[in-house]
């Protein structure tokens, strides 16, 4: 009788997409680990015991004690509190630049995909072109075109990770469009905005959501790569790339001063491909 | 001329002709694929009109055409009278309240991440008939016409089984309260239990809300239950029109012959030869000439093959294509009269007979043993 009750009782969307991504571990463990290092990102200046920009070379290169937790940097800077601030910089870069490329990149790619034609034509020569320059030197050429500034190499990433949605969202469209609910949707008379938005968007997303998870961990990394060039966050202002670039110096001298960042790089990426998997298994409410 | 405005049809095809491929570029060229070739026919108010024909014969092309879901290469598309193939797209959206379609696979035809209820609701609210707490009645009251729990709406189709899913394809068919919804082949996905289900549904939907019907199919046996008339294709033509009582009575076609003995019988007795057609169905993108069926036909004539056969009127609202239907027809009087399927059948059953009373000797005997270790 319950169970009578329970089948035929109203499922919300929301809900049912909140209780399965619950229900995986590993999802959780992801989500937890992203939502841990956003918060210590929001709360550094309540978290850190020292400024990140005080020097003391009274201090240099002291390994983790119970005054400095993760040890000093080469000019005596505490590697905690500025791999607090740092993460700021870090998540940002990955977070603000995926999300450019997304936005860019995917209308491009479900115009390319559903009409076809010398739409596509232009847009896919145009996808080619980037994406036969490789990513980070397209995204170096760009941040030294734009200036150096943390926001210009966000930008930058996002600009040169572009191309990748494009081609992934116009595949998955192709693949959509020919299925006969799309061509139920042109048959009961929906214009074609809304059969891109309501009918294509939402049966290209999983791989969507994926590939920008994956993604937010190479844009954490090319944002180090241009911050060690100088392109991307200006010293004294840190980011664990930048550290970590710095502490490559010193791998043997200090070792903690590159375990710390790189770890934390490991962490978080690792984080957000749990969290990108979770949600798309959770998205999807056809396997339960 | 008032009696001809009354027997106005609904649906109208002109010569309608679609090509696929065809393009010709610097670095590709693909074969033309002739999918369905001069097709005219009328569609009544209030019939059930059938298409049937093997795959690849261009029926769901027609069918497509039909509702414009397609473009024409050539030819015209008549709805109450008035031309749909150049209708602006802006009036095109708000007619196809009246022209709907039915899918064949369930599976692929309902949009996996919506609800029942918003998939349904969907006509409903393009094209306005209902707003607010009215959408979600009229949601349920469909569910209860296509004989689902109102409940269902906050489901998602994979819950369902093929047989339900094809009901709420039918519910969003007639959502829009259509005046003709075409069939793509729609129970040929289904189990033999739920075909008719579907089948009885869409009779009685048909009844109640005044519907022409549109069914395309392959399947002759479930064509006769509910057609009122039949258009046969093969390789993008018709090449017979009948009603359907004597079509199956007294195919003209040998095409259609050969298409009504393929359907298995239930009663042995009722077998004949199979008589299967020869070879495969010729490439669409390089047709034969002349008739098109007369690679395969069993009473080809030389002049087949130099001479491509009109429709012509062979009476009682019959058409047929074909130079020697009446020939053909006097040479076979009907189906059923072959003594070769007899004496095939009467020496099947005698082995069978055999078999039966040695497994009455052996009852101990497990049936395994009997087939493989005996002989």
């Amino acid at each position: 009788m319950s169970v009578q009750a329970e089948a035929i009782a109203p499922r919300r969307k929301l809900g049912r997409s909140a209780t399965k991504f619950l229900s995986n571990r590993s999802a959780v463990f992801g989500g937890v680990l992203v939502a841990t290092f956003i918060l210590l990102a929001l709360f550094a200046p309540l978290l850190a015991g020292y400024d990140p920009f005080a020097t003391s070379f009274t201090s240099i290169r002291k390994p983790p004690s119970a005054e400095f937790w993760l040890g000093t940097d080469e000019l005596g800077r505490d590697i905690y509190t500025r791999m607090l601030y740092g993460a700021r910089a870090s998540l940002m870069a990955g977070v603000v630049s995926v999300a450019i490329a997304v936005a860019v990149g995917v209308p491009f790619g479900l115009l390319a995909g559903y009409y076809g034609g010398w739409v596509d034509a232009t847009i896919s020569r145009v996808t080619e072109a980037l994406l036969a320059i490789p990513f980070l030197i397209l995204a170096i050429a760009l941040a030294a075109f734009l200036g150096p500034s943390l926001t210009n190499a966000m930008i930058a990433i996002g600009l040169s990770a572009t191309p990748i949605f494009v081609r992934l969202t116009r595949g998955q469209t192709l693949a959509v469009k020919t299925e006969d609910y799309v061509e139920g949707a042109r048959a009961i008379g929906l214009p074609n905005v809304l059969i891109i938005i309501r009918y294509i968007f939402p049966n290209v997303l999983p791989p969507i959501v994926v590939q920008a998870t994956i993604t937010i961990a190479t844009a954490i990394i090319a944002e180090a790569s241009l911050s060690f060039l100088g392109l991307g966050q200006q010293p004294p202002n840190p980011s664990w790339g930048s550290m970590l670039n710095t502490a490559k110096n010193f791998m043997t001298q200090a070792p903690w001063m590159s375990i710390f960042p790189g770890g934390a790089i490991f962490l978080v990426v690792l984080g957000f491909n749990l969290l990108g998997d979770g949600l798309r298994d959770a998205l999807d409410p056809r396997d339960n | 001329m008032s009696a001809a405005t009354a027997e106005a049809p609904i649906l109208e095809a002109r010569g309608l002709v679609k090509r696929f491929g065809g393009r010709r570029g610097l670095f590709e060229s693909s074969p033309t694929v002739h999918a369905v070739n001069d097709v005219s026919l009328q569609i009544r108010r209030g019939e059930t009109f059938a298409i049937v024909g093997e795959s690849g014969c261009g029926k769901s092309t027609l069918g497509r055409l039909l509702l414009r879901l397609i473009e024409p290469s050539e030819g015209d598309v008549l709805y109450e009278g008035q031309s749909i193939t150049s209708l602006p797209s802006r009036d095109m959206r708000r007619l196809r309240r009246d022209l709907q379609i039915i899918f064949q696979d369930p599976f692929a035809s309902l949009n996996p991440r919506m609800t029942v209820g918003d998939i349904i609701a969907e006509p409903i609210r393009l094209h306005g008939l209902a707003r607010g707490a009215a959408v979600r009645a009229r949601v349920s009251e469909l569910l209860g016409i296509v004989g689902l729990r109102p409940e269902y709406a906050d489901r998602y189709p994979h819950e369902f089984s093929g047989g339900q899913r094809q009901r709420i394809g039918i519910a969003r068919a007639l959502a829009g309260e259509p005046k003709l919804i075409i069939g793509d082949e729609p129970v040929s996905a289904l189990d033999v239990s739920i075909q008719a289900q579907v089948i009885n549904l869409l009779e009685d939907l048909k009844e109640r809300f005044g519907l022409t019907l549109v069914i395309v199919a392959h399947d002759l046996a479930v064509i006769r239950h509910m057609s009122d008339r039949v258009a046969v294709m093969y390789l993008g033509e018709i090449v017979e029109m009948s009603p359907v009582d004597p079509l199956y009575e007294k195919p003209l076609h040998p095409y259609t012959q050969a298409l009504l003995r393929a359907i298995p019988a239930p009663d042995p007795k009722d077998r004949v030869a199979p008589q299967l057609l020869q070879g495969d169905v010729p490439n669409p993108t390089d047709l034969p000439t002349g008739c098109r069926f007369h690679t395969r036909c069993p009473h080809v004539q030389p002049r087949c093959a130099q001479e491509h056969p009109a429709l012509e009127d062979a009476g009682g609202g019959r058409l047929v294509a074909c130079h020697f239907w009446r020939e053909i027809g006097e040479a076979e009087p009907g189906i059923g009269a072959d003594d070769s399927a007899d004496t095939a059948l009467s020496r099947r059953l005698e082995v069978y007979r055999t078999f039966q009373a040695r497994r009455e000797a052996e009852p101990s005997t497990p049936d395994i043993n009997q087939q493989g270790g005996q002989t």
